[in-house]
């Protein structure tokens, strides 16, 4: 049977990392799943699904000479993934507001003490060192309204934290 | 009546254009019934289009009226259809009966004067804005062999900010 393993690289960024890993798992005959690779702050990151029915140290030793090779850290995971498991988003909350800390914590706790779950979240630092903003996107999904995520949200208003609360409308056809 | 079989990525097909329809007649409303049949076996399909059951002529069927808070026309069969005017653009989150799991965000027109025949061969016109006009925009591109994830800007957050929902006031945080 083939198993999922959750591979996560990360290393110094730079032109040709993805497609040197995957050439090399390639080879190994392991078929590659949903995946996330972005950089992030001068690093590259890569985290994805990698079925296989090599055991765990066959992945190392064909990963061995690129991470080396590239500087990249490699941690695996083996995990009871199956793809098809997508749970829909259909609510968007988009924060931004002067960079300082506890603005994450503030708004997925608010999030959270409404059952929402969150399915990503990427976030970013605009503007300069000297007024950093900071800027969060957040896809979830949410059984209550958006009027009470919208309610639930509305005490970070007041401490300078835009936050804005959307349906996500998907359209089938 | 009958459930068609429809036609899944990376089918070939799927990229055909479609050829305009000529004859209005019984064979063209029957197909129209079991095209409709098939959208509803689907899942929470608000619209379909010949060529995805393999029918390659210019025929879709759109209908959001079971969508609560939804400007629609009801269940509107479009025959030949044709978008006449385009205004304002927006991004939504789209899905299709021929990518089974998969969604992505696509920019689409905002607004809409669409022009097109019934199964009779009346021609009609509707204007359309919203939702209704981006689940046409997705079938007309069906007629063209475009697909929605050819047009897929991104499958994360949407990077445009649409009405915003009901906040009582702007307030600008002090800089
Ligand atoms: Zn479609």
């Amino acid at each position: 049977m083939s198993d999922w393993m959750m591979l996560t690289l990360v290393g110094a960024d730079r032109p040709g990392i993805v497609s040197r890993v995957t050439r090399a798992l390639c080879g190994v005959g392991c078929n590659l799943g949903e995946a996330s690779m972005l950089r992030l702050g001068g690093n590259f990151t890569i985290m994805m699904m990698v079925a296989t029915e090599q055991p765990e140290s066959a992945l190392r030793a064909a990963l061995a000479p690129v991470a080396d090779e590239l500087g990249l850290r490699l941690h695996i995971d083996t995990v009871n993934g199956e793809l098809h498991q997508h749970l829909l988003p259909n609510v968007q909350v988009r924060v931004s507001g002067a960079d300082r800390t506890g603005i994450v914590a503030d708004v997925t706790e608010a999030l959270a003490a409404e059952g929402f779950h969150i399915l990503e979240l990427e976030s970013d630092v605009a503007g300069d060192s000297a007024s950093p903003l900071y800027i969060m996107n957040i896809q979830g999904h949410s059984e209550r309204p958006v009027e009470r995520l919208v309610e639930a949200l509305a005490g970070l208003d007041a401490r300078g934290v835009s936050v804005d609360v959307a349906a996500i409308d998907l359209m089938i056809g | 009546m009958a459930i068609l079989d429809i036609l899944k990525l990376p089918d070939p097909r799927l990229k055909q254009v479609s050829t305009p329809v000529e004859h209005f007649d019984a064979a063209l409303r029957d197909f129209v019934a079991d095209l409709e049949e098939t959208r509803q076996d689907g899942p929470a399909a608000v619209g379909i289009a010949a060529p995805q059951v393999g029918r390659f002529e210019r025929i879709v069927i759109v209908d959001c009226s079971s969508r609560p808070k939804t400007p629609n026309h009801g269940n509107l069969v479009l025959v030949n259809p044709e978008i006449v005017h385009w205004e304002g653009y927006e991004m939504g989150r789209e899905g299709c009966l021929s990518v089974p799991d998969y969604t992505g965000n696509v920019i689409r027109a905002t607004q809409i004067r669409l022009r097109a025949q019934d199964p009779e061969g009346a021609v009609h016109e509707y204007e359309m804005e919203g939702y209704e006009a981006r689940a046409v925009q997705h079938e007309i591109d069906h007629l063209d062999g475009m697909l929605f994830v050819d047009r897929v800007v991104s499958r994360r957050t949407d990077l445009y900010q649409r009405k915003t929902y009901a906040k009582k006031k702007k307030s600008k945080p002090a800089a």
